[in-house]
């Protein structure tokens, strides 16, 4: 029988993240949309940030897919293109390794910017800071989770954490599964989720504008004007007559 | 045929005296907010000189506008789709805020608080980048005014880098000449092309290029993109900002207020059609020479009436019709043939347009013991003119010194033609055939060019004529009603997000609020808007806020008499019977002998 907080980690809170990154993007769409954006330091300083940001960013890219594979593709498919599990594990700590070694060491030195270069700091809010802790915890937990993972334990996820993952999107969430896992991976899920949480909240948003679409649309956009803003007066209410 | 109507200017260069009013007027009205401290939506620059940003002419560096690839497609230079995603995370290409300049502030406290002593305190500066204080400010927009620095700068202006003559700018033999510059609304605008999130865009009504706020993700594409440099960064913010052209008051007929304010009446403002099937190919002229012919033919005649039935097909209304056929632009452009674009070989097909700059070669014939206002002398000095063709040819034509030395010619037929009837000479219809012209030709655009009343040099047409009554903010459609609003103060404070996160308040509540304070406002000192500032967007030129000019001499009396006169006109005609937006029909050949 699991506990109340086992179940509340692993059975509710996915839930909640989620649910609070969803109505939080919707609302931040609504009502902020002036402030969704990169807010980018480069125009002060671009010696640092040229090798650090595309370092973080491409790394944390890897990292994403990372996940995907090893929460999304169960180890009976691998399995299944001839993949064993030896091979797959040594193949994901590699992957692992490198594409964390690029994130951590990206933020760092962006950190490391932020604090020193006059500009950058002074145009630092104390919702950046908050949301520096948010993503480094995750980050750092999950370095220290795959290092240990390497050295010494060898403990397949994939039989799991994994399961547990997939099953929060049939709504069956396998509490049991997840609160027998070690203590490194419950507290890397948890600084996982609450990141998700955090997202539409901080700068972070950015990630969910990545102009995709600009590999498809033409190179000139052009646009009427809205006839509902001619001038500078607001649109009509939807109950309002425009004519007379 | 898919004609479109483009709003767009001329600017005479003779007639620029470097004074700035233009770069001030446009800063109090758009740039006056933290986060973009550094930028010049207007800029008057000193060529030769560096321009500002600092050589943003020079694309080998900057790789802004377009190129074309071997196989003859257009591509934007610092590369396509793929290659800008691949930089969005850290942009090489993206100037450095000391490109630009490293705005800052004095510390004022130091001498309001500074004890009795017997030295003089003095207000350090302090940047308003760092917040650290300066010890020396070594750049700013326009640090190289009349040629400041030179001639030690002399090889950072990247023309100068290029031509190939010997330039003198020994103190004696200098020459030098002002160039404003505001943003070209091109018809194929890289910055556009540039972005990303598809935020900025081309206006289709006048061709206004406008970034959307609401869009833009700080993704900085677009100021890679414009070879001109004239998208910035608001570093507060995080979002893309450039010359609007002044929409709010182009859509009621107002001129720009760099054109409003402008000392010299240099600047005009008109409506061209042009035939937008016809943009992609023009642009993709091979030889960066042609690409000044090739522009003028994607302007279609107004007088046309093909051109016009397919105009009316198109769309649009009549009255820009009827505007486009009184452009002070088209008649500079095509019919005189006088104005030249602005550095046609970056590919953008711009659109603020000039006139060159004429006037050092009288004085210099003069000078040298001549007739400096006889059209034989003119015309021969005009190749070894101060300014050299050369170097106008580089700005202006991509090199091709003929339509530079064929636009001096005529500006030079002009003066000798005018010369001789001040003179009480008889008319010499041979001076205007030496350019091509017909004496009424010429002396039309000696009315144009000189004379420069203000409903010739600005001819513009409202906004969607149908939808008048929207124009009147009327109560309607209240413009306070946006969410937040009212008076929320959206875009006024700081939002939970940064820097004016949240909503910004449209113009009109930021006018609301101002208006309401100066009426309820019980001292003079406030009686303008927050803090003494004057809202130059309702401004038109006619009114004499209080605090926009120095009180006059003598008493207050007398002030308000010369202000009514001025209001009246020096001829005593009224003024105000023409309103700005009107577009006064006059017999077609006052202007145009057919
Ligand atoms: S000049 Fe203006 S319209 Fe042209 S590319 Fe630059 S910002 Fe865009
Ligand atoms: S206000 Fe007119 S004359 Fe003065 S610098 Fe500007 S363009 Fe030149």
């Amino acid at each position: 029988m699991p506990s109340l907080i086992d179940v509340f980690l692993w059975g509710a809170l996915p839930y909640m993240c989620v649910a609070l990154l969803v109505t939080g993007l919707v609302w931040r769409y609504r009502y902020d949309r002036f402030g969704w954006t990169t807010r980018s330091s480069e125009l002060y300083e671009k010696r640092v940030l040229r090798l650090a940001s595309p370092m973080f960013h491409f790394g944390l890219l890897a990292v994403l897919a990372g996940h995907i594979l090893g929460l999304f593709v169960p180890m009976s498919w691998t399995q299944a293109v001839g993949l064993s599990e030896a091979a797959y594990s040594w193949m994901a700590m590699t992957f692992g390794l490198v594409a964390g070694v690029l994130t951590l060491g990206g933020i760092a030195l962006l950190v490391w910017r932020r604090r020193t270069t006059g500009p950058v700091f002074l145009a630092t809010t104390v919702n950046d800071k908050i949301m520096y802790l948010f993503l480094l915890a995750p980050l750092c937990l999950g370095f220290v989770t795959t290092f240990m993972n390497a050295s010494t334990l060898h403990y397949n996820y994939r039989t799991s954490v994994s399961p547990w993952a997939r099953s929060l999107f049939v709504f069956q969430p396998d509490i049991e599964l997840m609160a027998r896992t070690p203590l490194e991976y419950r507290v890397h899920a948890v600084a996982g989720l609450l990141l998700f949480a955090v997202v539409p909240f901080t700068r972070l948003v950015h990630a969910y504008a990545a102009p995709v679409h600009y590999l498809f649309r033409p190179y000139i956009v052009y646009r009427a004007r809205d006839p509902r803003f001619v001038g500078t007066a607001g649109p009509h209410r939807g109950w309002q007559r425009g004519d007379i | 045929m898919r004609v479109m109507a483009q709003i767009a200017m001329v600017m005479n260069l003779d007639k620029c005296i470097g004074c700035h009013t233009c770069s001030v007027t446009c800063k109090q009205l758009w740039t006056s907010r933290p986060g973009v401290e550094y930028v010049w939506f207007n800029n008057v620059e000193t060529r030769p000189g560096q321009g500002y940003p600092r050589r943003y002419e020079d694309q080998e560096r900057w790789r802004g506008g377009w190129k074309l690839t071997r196989r003859g497609r257009l591509v934007p230079k610092a590369g396509g789709r793929a290659r800008r995603l691949a930089s969005i995370f850290a942009n090489p290409l993206l100037p450095n805020i000391r490109d630009y300049y490293e705005p800052w502030t004095y510390d004022y406290e130091s001498v309001a608080q500074a004890p009795p002593g017997d030295d003089f305190p003095v207000a350090p500066p302090r940047s308003l980048i760092s917040g650290e204080r300066m010890d020396n400010i070594t750049w700013s927009g326009n640090w190289d005014d009349n040629l400041g620095g030179m001639p030690q700068h002399e090889s950072d202006d990247p023309i100068l880098a290029r031509i190939q003559e010997k330039i003198r700018l020994e103190f004696e033999q200098a020459f030098m000449f002002y160039l404003p510059r505001i943003c070209e609304h091109c018809l194929n605008p890289s910055c556009v092309a540039s972005c990303p999130s598809g935020a900025l865009y081309k206006r289709v009504e006048d061709g206004i290029v406008l970034v959307d706020q609401d869009r833009c993700r700080g993704w900085r594409m677009c100021v890679t993109g414009c070879p001109y440099k004239k998208v910035y960064f608001n570093h507060r913010t995080g979002k893309a900002e450039k010359c609007t052209f002044c929409f709010p008051r182009i859509e009621i007929g107002l001129p720009t207020v760099c054109s409003e304010t402008c000392v010299g009446r240099l600047r005009n403002i008109g409506v061209l059609l042009y035939d937008a099937d016809r943009v992609p190919k023009a642009a993709a002229t091979p030889r960066e020479q042609d690409l000044y012919p090739a522009q003028l033919g994607v302007f279609l005649d107004p007088h046309d009436p093909r051109v016009a039935a397919e105009a009316e097909r198109a769309g649009i209304p009549h009255d820009w019709l009827i505007a486009a056929r009184r452009s002070p632009v088209y008649d500079l452009i095509v019919t005189y043939g006088v104005a030249l674009p602005l550095h046609p070989e970056f590919r953008t097909l711009p659109m603020v347009w000039y006139v060159p700059p004429l006037s050092p070669v009288v004085e210099a014939i003069t000078a040298s013991g001549h007739d400096g206002e006889d059209h034989d002398n003119l015309f021969a000095a005009i190749d070894v003119l101060r300014i050299p063709v050369s170097y106008l040819a580089e700005l202006f034509t991509a090199g091709d010194e003929e339509p530079v030395r064929r636009s001096l010619r005529r500006l030079a037929a002009m003066r000798t033609h005018r010369r001789r009837l001040n003179l009480g000479d008889p008319v010499d219809p041979s001076i205007a055939e030496s350019v091509g012209f017909t004496v009424d030709q010429l002396e039309d655009m000696y009315r144009l060019l000189a004379l420069a009343k203000p409903e010739d040099r600005y001819v513009i047409p409202t906004a969607v004529a149908g939808d008048v009554r929207a124009l009147e903010e009327a109560p309607l459609g209240c413009s306070l009603d946006y969410e937040g609003g009212p008076g929320m103060g959206g875009g006024a404070g700081s939002g939970p997000f940064g820097e004016a996160s949240g909503r910004p308040a449209p113009i009109a509540v930021e006018t609301f609020h101002g208006l309401r304070e100066r009426s309820t406002a019980d001292s003079a000192s406030r009686a303008s808007l927050r803090h003494g500032q004057v809202n130059l967007l309702n401004w038109d030129a006619r009114s004499d806020p209080e605090g926009l000019f120095p009180p006059r001499e003598g008493t207050k009396a007398e002030a308000e008499g010369a202000r009514e006169e001025q209001r009246r006109g020096v001829d005593g005609s009224d003024r105000l019977a023409a309103g700005p937006g009107e577009i006064q029909l006059r017999p077609p050949d006052e202007r145009r002998p057919q």
